[in-house]
């Protein structure tokens, strides 16, 4: 119920603020069985979207160990040439759209990887949009089985979890195998994105939303990428990622959440 | 209808790789099978489950719980109730997975004493111990748990309650409510039975972040929850270095005999430990090999201890998890 709650809000928005939400099409009705036709129309408009599963490679586990930590891999092969963004969506989700990125100049060219832990409310698809340089939209699909992680205490120490709130490592890993032009980043803060829909224990009320709304990760300056994030990423945020390979890859953070806090992190000077 | 060992289908093995039998089993089947003969015939109460109370030591019983998920045949008996009787009193420590577990153990209890109940006591949050807690409160009971367990219950009360009840059918599930503690031990608490003294212990975040154990000073029995697991394969829903680092602790209490939250109703001290610590070890082990070799969480599943070496029971449905779980913990250190 509180997912449709959401999903209704939202749908009102974009009914009464196109401007705001970049509706290109009046958007369709909500339909709780299928909300991508409506999701499709608020994020890309009347664009045409390739559904491929071979240019872009979606991985995530059919039935999900944990709906609070769904592990979820998408590979960009160096077939696709240059990309602007990667969108991920879970389309039951009361917001589904798990993260945006968006990719700057050292975020790399050959096979690309974005790798990132989500919240699962309900069995849902799971969508990676990857928009190309040339503006061509491509779209992988999988369906998950995993639900109840939105509102899931996936903490297992709460008291452990805010007393480390905002610790971030950035790390710059090995070079990819076969592709020493790229090497392998990580980035992870400790937060307990609270998604709006867990109790507080000890009041009965539910815990306000407080989670990590935006991450730019640059190497020597130069961005990576600018990420948008909502309620779906699992606490503990967790992305790794490819980037260009350079003589210095230290790599450099900038994480800010719903509370206004930021929290900044830089790797080792020269890798790992 | 509780068969003690029905469960027992697969032995574990031990470290080495030889099968083995679990001592205390061996010694039960050949010490107590007279006493559990006659509590087989215990009690029956209309509506209620029979509920078979196995004599572990001196006025100390255990009803043991199937190695299952939650079914609406087995209406959520996983894992091991005890019943501890003293002059005055008697303590029940866990009560089942459902209201209807609950009131099959009020009539075991009361077929085997006319104490009344005066403690129920939960060992830690998992609705296979604290969902048979809803009959207790028409007694004079007071309910004891860490001083974390509220607010954990709480947190997942609407989950919980969801799960369970679609696994448990209507019919199991009716009258399940979630009952939290109403005395808290924050660190250790005594309870006076009469002529017998329960001390509880509330430990750190181990199995889960509101583990509490049992120790019945009369016949140096320490009752563990579901920090011990035999057989059933352990399940991780707190820290693997603490409860790792717990074991260390525990295995030094001077205890006579544990009992698991699940396993057989009895076991050798602290022999007991060493399958699950083994267990615990490879799990963790693992995963630090995984993280330390620049792996992801979804490597490590695919690769830490796949094959289920030493046969623990309910692998499948809990390894994988335990793998995620430990691996969100420990890629922090």
């Amino acid at each position: 119920m509180k997912m449709f709650a959401t999903a209704v809000v939202l749908a009102t928005l974009a009914a009464t603020a196109p401007a705001l939400s970049q509706v290109a099409s009046a958007p369709s009705a909500l339909d709780e069985n299928n909300p991508w036709p409506a999701l499709k129309a608020d994020l890309f408009g009347d664009r045409t979207i390739i559904q491929t599963n071979d240019l872009v490679t979606l991985e995530a586990p059919g039935r999900a160990e944990d709906a609070a930590i769904v592990p979820v891999t998408v590979k960009i092969p160096a077939s696709v040439g240059p990309i602007k963004s990667l969108t991920i969506v879970v389309d039951k989700n009361p917001a589904p759209i798990a993260a945006t990125f968006t990719f700057g100049p050292a975020a790399g060219a050959g096979d690309r990887m974005i790798s990132t832990r989500l919240r699962f409310d309900a069995y849902s698809d799971l969508r990676a949009i990857v928009e190309t340089a040339d503006g061509s939209l491509l779209m992988a699909t999988r369906f998950v089985k995993a639900a109840g992680g939105c509102s899931a205490p996936n903490l297992k120490d709460a008291d452990e979890a805010l007393a480390n709130l905002g610790r971030t490592q950035v790390r710059s890993l090995a070079a990819v195998d076969g592709a020493p032009e790229n090497r392998i980043g990580l980035v992870m803060v400790r937060h307990p994105n609270y998604s709006g829909m867990q109790i507080n224990q000890e009041t009965g009320y539910y815990i306000p939303a407080k989670y990590v709304t935006a991450m730019d990760v640059s190497r020597g300056g130069v961005r990576v990428f600018k990420l948008d994030a909502g309620i779906s990423l699992s606490a503990d945020p967790n992305i790794r990622f490819t980037f260009a390979n350079a003589t210095d890859s230290q790599l450099a953070v900038s994480i800010g959440d719903s509370d206004g806090n930021v929290f900044t992190a830089q790797s080792a000077p020269s890798g790992s | 209808m509780v068969e003690p060992f029905a469960q027992g289908r697969t032995k574990p093995r031990n470290p080495l790789g030889g099968r083995m039998t679990p001592p205390s089993r061996r010694a039960f089947l050949t010490g107590c099978s007279a006493a559990m003969t006659m509590w087989n015939t215990a009690t029956r109460a209309a509506g209620s489950p029979s509920l078979t109370l196995v004599p572990v030591a001196e006025g100390l019983f255990v009803s043991p719980g199937r190695h299952e998920l939650f079914t609406p045949q087995n209406r959520g008996h996983i894992s091991n109730i005890t019943v501890i009787i003293g002059d005055e009193s008697v303590a029940v420590v866990d009560t089942g997975g459902s209201a209807a577990i609950g009131r099959g153990l009020i009539e075991a209890v009361k077929a085997v004493t006319d104490r009344p109940i005066g403690y129920v006591i939960n060992t830690h949050m998992h609705p296979d111990h604290v969902f048979g807690n809803a009959p207790l409160t028409d007694g004079k009971a007071e309910f004891v748990g860490h001083a974390k367990l509220p607010r954990a219950l709480a947190a997942r009360a609407e989950r919980y309650l969801t799960a369970n009840r679609d696994s448990l059918g209507p019919v199991a599930f009716e009258g399940t409510r979630i009952i939290p503690p109403t005395r808290l031990v924050a660190d250790t608490l005594q309870i006076d039975l009469g002529g017998r003294t329960l001390r509880l212990d509330a430990r750190k975040t181990a199995h889960t972040d509101n583990d509490l154990t049992v120790w019945d000073e009369k016949t140096k029995t320490l009752i563990l929850g579901d920090l011990l697991f035999a057989g059933h394969v352990p399940t991780l829903d707190g820290s693997i270095k603490g409860w790792l680092a717990l074991l260390d602790v525990l295995e030094r209490e001077p205890a006579a005999r544990a009992i698991p939250g699940h396993g057989p109703p009895v076991m050798a001290w602290p022999e007991a430990l060493a399958a699950e610590r083994s267990y615990l070890i490879a799990v963790a082990e693992g995963v630090r090999q995984t993280i330390k070799s620049g792996g992801t969480l979804s490597d490590a599943v695919a690769t830490v201890a796949p094959a289920n070496p030493d046969g623990w029971l309910l692998f499948d449905d809990f390894h994988a998890r335990n793998v995620s779980a430990a691996f969100a913990e420990l890629e922090w250190e």
